[in-house]
């Protein structure tokens, strides 16, 4: 019953942290530093997740890298989205197959 | 002007899709070695549609023994490490249309998450209910399908491998920021620092009481409120 109760709180609370800002928050902005921070977060937020963890995020970490370089690379080569992801697991793959 | 579809939107959440079902399949293993039985699994996974904040609901709910302070922990982990999708929110509301009115708004929000975040918020035109609604449909399946997967056969899955697998999320992100990066030297150094000081907060060992989710938050913003201040973004270089 416990376990239920907190199963709850925390359906709730990640809801909410998403739902009031996004509903209530409506007016466009017209400030240009906050209009440029807007723009700039996303890709700033995805980078600030991405690093160090992604290094980690494999239990093994020539693989990972592996990885890293390969999708940084078609990023620079501007390859699509599913290119770099599929591209980035298969080479982390491979090394760790090979490692192992 | 590119017209965005529900159509458009299942196409586009395919790739988040598949990144979500490899890297659920992993929650899900890690939620059975927790205790828990693979309905609540499922159940999480359904209702929350978020990694960080599910492994650490988890941990909590496989450590609770008094109740208050478990549910007072609960609140806080949550809050804190999905505050980055509060922030995501006021983002997006930029990007929305007029179909997005206060029904539909709670509609969505259930489905903010970093990766239809970032491919909402980064697409050029403004965004629809419809295409919101066919983004957020196969990546919510994924995340619980996957979850039910690592649940119920995770423990006859290498791990490892499954671990490997969701290196396919992190090539999504690479492939968002850095295109965009080579063209924009404010997205360049926003990218820059947000790296650096999540970073600096991993490694130094004074600042490692700082939790991941608010190391994000704070890097993100120290990072992009720079890049706002040094090179505003003005519009028309779009």
């Amino acid at each position: 019953m416990n376990r239920v109760c907190l199963m709850i709180i925390m359906a709730v609370t990640t809801y909410l942290v998403r739902m009031i800002p996004f509903t209530a928050f409506r007016k466009k902005i017209t400030n240009p530093f906050f209009k440029s921070l807007i723009y700039y977060l996303p890709y700033a937020i995805l980078s600030a997740m991405t690093f160090p963890f992604i290094i980690y995020s494999a239990d093994c970490i020539p693989a990972a890298v592996a990885g890293l370089v390969i999708g940084s690379f078609l990023g620079l080569f501007e390859r699509s989205l599913v290119e770099i992801s599929l591209a980035t697991s298969a080479v982390a793959f491979i090394v760790w197959f090979f490692l192992k | 002007m590119e017209k965005l579809t529900f159509k458009t939107g299942l196409k586009d959440g395919v790739p988040i899709a598949l990144g979500y079902l490899f890297v659920s399949i992993g929650f899900g293993i890690t939620a059975i070695n927790s205790g828990l039985n693979p309905l609540m699994a499922i159940i999480i996974s359904a209702t929350n549609v978020t990694s960080a904040g599910q492994v650490a609901g988890v941990r909590v709910l496989s450590e609770s023994v008094v109740f208050l302070s478990s549910a007072l922990e609960m609140f806080l982990t949550q809050f804190v490490i999905n505050l980055r999708y509060s922030l995501m929110g006021i983002s997006l509301s930029q990007k929305t249309d007029s179909s997005f009115d206060t029904k539909n708004r709670m509609i969505c929000a259930y489905s903010i998450t970093d990766e239809i975040y970032a491919v909402a918020s980064t697409r050029k035109s403004p965004i629809n209910v419809s295409y919101f609604l066919g983004l957020s449909f196969l990546p919510v399946i994924g995340w619980t399908v996957g979850t039910a997967i690592g649940a119920f056969v995770g423990s006859s899955i290498d791990p490892q491998v499954s671990a490997i697998f969701g290196l396919a999320i992190y090539g999504m992100f690479l492939s968002i920021f850095i295109p965009p990066a080579k063209k924009s030297k404010g997205i360049l150094v926003s990218v820059f620092l947000g790296a650096i000081i999540s970073c600096l907060i991993y490694y130094i060992p004074s600042l490692s009481f700082i939790s991941s989710g608010f190391s994000v938050i704070i890097s993100s913003l120290v990072g992009a409120s720079v890049a706002a201040l040094l090179l505003p973004h003005k519009e028309d270089e779009e």
